[in-house]
């Protein structure tokens, strides 16, 4: 009964956490950007404009919550679910700090990549339901483009499973006591990170929603809180992806002095950081050449990646 | 865990039964998903956690991706639904399913006689799953390899064109460049 209740615990605090950050993330990318334009971005309501949030949620829930009428209604209210549910329920494996896991699962990585894969029935459902050409384009896009990455982040991660011996992420965390994982993955660590911010499809690679084309691409007939949920999804995936990059390739919660949960944050941050730092200076490449790009730049370095890796791992047994 | 074996035994089958039943092909597509999804969760509950999960990422995550992907573009409206609605006539499933009931009883009657528990999980890891891949059955893996490779080379045969240049003012440049490139050859 006791273990019982102390998961439940934890998973109502990390669920609470999670969605928390994810809120003030908002905050976050629009005075980091303001930063990197030398403006102010929001800094009127309460200290350093943090209530902007606050405004923003009330603006959301207040809002006509309308469907269209030529919409597919039933698969229109279900799909802003999905990616919200998904990236969620990733998080279940996330080794936050040795005890702040919901589940150590000996499958935990390839849990990561079944959920990630489920992510992108949102985009194309949503797409779809809505009943609009630039919704379906914006769908179209979002789906080659997510099942395109996820072979390359997938194939990315075999080598660091290769190294440690196992999917589960407490052990490829404790692989990494002596150096982390972007010291012998540095080719990994590039190619997943590229893989990551097209599954997440932020910019640079937010081309099913890119809004200079295609209105506001799949999610262009949503409204009120639906539209709420693709949005806290993007940026629950942008913590997703942080936190996964962090587990894999630098470490995890190891570090010196500090508590475990603080040096896992801290590294998170600076990848979600990095995000916004993206938004802020790449340009969105054409569709095109985002497909081009990865099947036949990302795809032959991840393979060969893996050849090499393997083939260093059977010379040392 | 037995619970959760029959519950997601009993999705499987709903939504199977569903799949079959619905007019509109991307909801009978989304049925088949949940169907997978609940596939995935017997295969977890009765060991195969591997087998499970690569269910999700390759038949839920990609290959039911694809399908509706195609489905989606082929635009089909409520003629289409109401077309399916005039095939699914007792005349055309009366037939299947009885043959289907037989099959089924026959297949009822084994398990029963059987005397084995329907549930009986038998944890396998990942690492046995791999030996038993890469020793045993390694001539079926690379057959199936030689398979994939065979549809490969046909998809790239296929998706190989000419590059068109269909704007005007490109064409005309891309026609100096072969110029210019004719005459440092020449």
């Amino acid at each position: 009964m006791n273990e019982i209740l102390k998961y439940t615990l934890m998973i109502v605090i990390i669920l609470f956490t999670l969605t928390t950050i994810a809120a003030w993330l908002i905050w976050l990318e629009r005075r980091m950007l303001a930063l990197w334009q030398d403006r102010y971005g929001p800094n009127r309501a309460g200290p350093f404009g943090l209530f902007i949030v606050v405004a923003d949620t009330i603006k959301l829930f207040f809002k006509e919550d309308w469907i269209p009428p030529f919409a597919e209604k039933a698969v229109f209210v279900f799909a802003p679910a999905i990616v919200a549910a998904a990236v969620l329920l990733s998080f279940v494996v996330v080794p936050f700090a040795p005890d702040i896991l919901v589940a150590d699962l000996d499958i935990g990585l390839l849990f990561f990549l079944a959920m990630s894969s489920l992510g992108v029935y949102s985009i194309v459902l949503g797409g779809w339901a809505s009943n609009n050409k630039y919704s379906l384009l914006g769908a179209l896009r979002g789906a080659s483009q997510m099942i395109s990455y996820e072979v390359f982040m997938g194939l990315s991660l075999m080598g660091v499973v290769m190294l440690s011996g196992s999917f589960r992420l407490t052990d490829i965390v404790m692989a990494q006591k002596d150096f982390w994982f972007v010291v012998t993955q540095p080719v990994a660590f590039v190619l997943f990170l590229t893989a990551g911010i097209a599954e997440t499809h932020r910019l640079p690679f937010d081309i099913p929603e890119a809004e200079s084309e295609l209105v506001a691409g799949f999610h262009s007939e949503y409204s009120g809180m639906k539209f709420g949920m693709f949005f806290i999804g993007e940026y629950l995936g942008i913590i997703l992806i942080s936190a996964m990059v962090v587990t894999i390739f630098f470490g995890g919660w190891l570090g010196p002095v500090l508590p475990p949960v603080v040096w896992f944050t801290l590294k998170t941050f600076v990848f979600i950081i990095f995000f916004i730092l993206l938004r802020a200076s790449l340009p969105r490449p054409r569709y095109d050449q985002l497909m081009e790009y990865g099947w036949k730049i990302i795809l032959p370095i991840a393979l060969l990646n893996l050849l090499i890796t393997g083939g260093i791992t059977l010379l040392k047994n | 865990m037995e619970i959760a074996f029959y519950v997601a035994g009993t999705v499987a089958l709903v939504a199977t039964l569903m799949v079959i039943t619905r007019h509109n092909p991307v909801h009978a597509l989304l049925y088949l998903n949940v169907s997978l999804l609940a596939h995935a969760m017997l295969f977890y509950l009765l060991g195969a956690s591997f087998a499970a999960l690569l269910e999700i990422i390759i038949y839920a995550g990609a290959i039911m991706v694809l399908f509706i992907f195609v489905v989606m573009l082929l635009n089909l409206g409520k003629e289409t639904a109401e077309q399916e609605r005039k095939w699914l006539k007792p005349k055309v499933w009366m037939g299947p399913t009885v043959l289907a009931a037989v099959l089924f009883a026959e297949f009822l009657a084994l398990v029963l006689s059987s005397g084995q528990d329907a549930y009986s999980p038998a944890v396998v890891s990942p690492r046995e799953l791999a030996v038993a891949l890469y020793r045993e059955y390694l001539i079926g893996v690379e057959l199936a390899a030689m398979l994939l490779m065979a549809a490969v080379v046909g998809a790239a045969h296929i998706g190989r064109h000419k590059k068109l240049v269909l704007h005007r003012f490109l064409r005309e440049e891309k026609e100096k460049e072969e110029e210019k490139h004719e005459e440092t050859v020449l």
